[in-house]
């Protein structure tokens, strides 16, 4: 447990990089943002303890925040994302459960688990997110449009840097 | 006692939940606050040095542009010299309002960091309270509108942005000077909404849009931009489409505005205000 910690740390700087200094800057179509650091609380070893998850998760968003001038805006949806978390794994477990010293990551439960454990959450965080910085309902579909498309956008961003670290540890 | 802490351990993880939860939307609420924290400053001023540097990078891929631009705006700076070099009266003139009657004082700022696909859209500037700059600063860039100052650094400046949901610019239409407010309604990065213009206003479509000079943030006749559309809304008022002159999109050097005045007319009509 105590092993992966730098590989964390390292991650969480790197993720947040690339969101403030690449990710925002980048528009598909006018207004499709994809947020890929959430990313990093997807990845968080399953024995993390609950108030750790709410908390870790409370200082990234507001990291991001930070660079992009919205104050509480991303710490909202992704402590909403990591409070969801919890109850998504359980929902979505294999039938014996989560084996010790795994990860939830795409090489530990194949495509299939990671994609819907991810989709479930991405989607959850962006819905949020988007709803939150509109703060009306005047828009709704118009929103509800972006959410869907740029969570597909994270979604594959996610999917992609799966096939990035599986070589990098062998078991 | 024991049940009721029991019950507290059971139902921490909610707990935490709602506090954090109520916690960040206060911050999103009180934005203005959170301008003035200066754990907020400190930041500003990390995330400052490091806008810089992904600018520096930036600046580099597009060095073509900026040189193109810079000769363009040498030939207007050499026509105007030549043109006040010309008539002795405009020159006298300018020396009795740098004394007398001074309003308004512009100085020159880099933009490091600028975004236009969010609903709330800010941009950094490379100066800030150590070069002279305040809070409510205008800024324009090449003539026309582009915000407002929100909170400065020793070394660097929060600018909100015209694209903006919280910003309203108090603006008039040039030609007959029916004023309203204008905002941006968070459709692209080329139009804003003008209101509050009565329907016996005569307008057409092409007609230019300023800054009234009100709010004592902007001088007046600013340009915003070209109305391209309007229809009736709730029948006494007109609602204007208008195109933007700034191209937000690549904005790059920019002009701060400071009021010279603006502390005494808030206060005069603060004073008028109580009086009342």
């Amino acid at each position: 447990m105590i092993k992966l910690l730098p590989r964390y740390i390292l991650s969480f700087i790197l993720l947040v990089f690339l969101q403030v200094f690449i990710l925002n800057n980048i528009q598909f179509s006018g207004y499709i943002n994809p947020y890929i650091y959430v990313l990093f609380i997807l990845v968080l070893p399953f024995e993390t303890p609950k108030w750790f998850l709410l908390f870790i998760a409370f200082v990234l968003g507001l990291t991001v925040d930070l660079f992009s001038n919205t104050p509480g805006m991303h710490s909202s949806a992704t402590v909403f994302m990591a409070f969801l978390r919890p109850y998504v794994l359980k929902v979505i477990s294999p039938r014996d459960g989560y084996e010790s010293e795994t990860l939830p990551q795409l090489k530990h439960y194949g495509s299939a688990w990671f994609i819907r454990y991810s989709a479930i959450l991405i989607f959850a965080h962006h819905l949020f997110l988007f709803y939150i910085e509109v703060f009306r309902l005047s828009e709704f579909f118009a929103t509800l449009a972006r959410v869907i498309l740029s969570s597909l956008f994270t979604i594959i961003l996610v999917l992609i840097s799966q096939y990035f670290y599986r070589r990098d540890i062998k078991r | 006692m024991r049940s009721l802490l029991n019950f507290l351990v059971r139902i921490h993880f909610l707990l935490l939940f709602i506090l954090i939860e109520v916690f960040s939307i206060s911050l999103l609420v009180n934005r203005n606050s959170f301008h003035k924290a200066r754990f907020v400053n400190f930041t500003r001023q990390v995330a400052g040095n490091v806008f810089v540097k992904s600018n520096n990078l930036k600046q580099y891929l597009s060095l073509t542009e900026e040189n193109q631009r810079l000769a363009e705006e040498n030939n207007r700076l050499l026509n105007i010299i030549e043109s006040t070099y010309k008539s002795d009266e405009i020159f006298f003139r300018s020396v009795n309002d740098t004394i007398f009657n001074q309003r308004y004082q512009y100085t020159s700022a880099k933009i490091i960091n600028n975004s236009i696909n969010k609903k709330h859209n800010f941009i950094t500037l490379n100066k800030g309270s150590e070069q002279g700059l305040r809070p409510e600063m205008a800024v324009v860039s090449e003539g026309s509108i582009v915000g407002v100052i929100k909170g400065v650094s020793n070394n660097y400046s929060t600018v909100i942005s015209l694209l903006n949901l919280d910003l309203k610019i108090s603006s008039k239409i040039k030609k007959n000077g029916y004023f309203g407010p204008l905002m941006w309604e968070g459709q692209g990065y080329q139009s804003a909404i003008l209101n509050e213009i009565p329907l016996n206003a005569d307008i057409q479509v092409g007609d230019t849009i300023i800054t009234s000079g009100f709010s004592s943030i902007y001088p007046e006749g600013i340009l915003i931009g070209f109305i391209s559309d309007f229809t009736e809304k709730g029948g006494s008022f007109y609602e204007i489409k208008v195109n933007l002159s700034t191209d937000f999109k690549s904005l790059d050097n920019v002009n701060v505005i400071g009021n010279l005045l603006q502390t005494e007319k808030l206060n005069i009509e603060k004073q008028a205000e109580q009086n009342d």
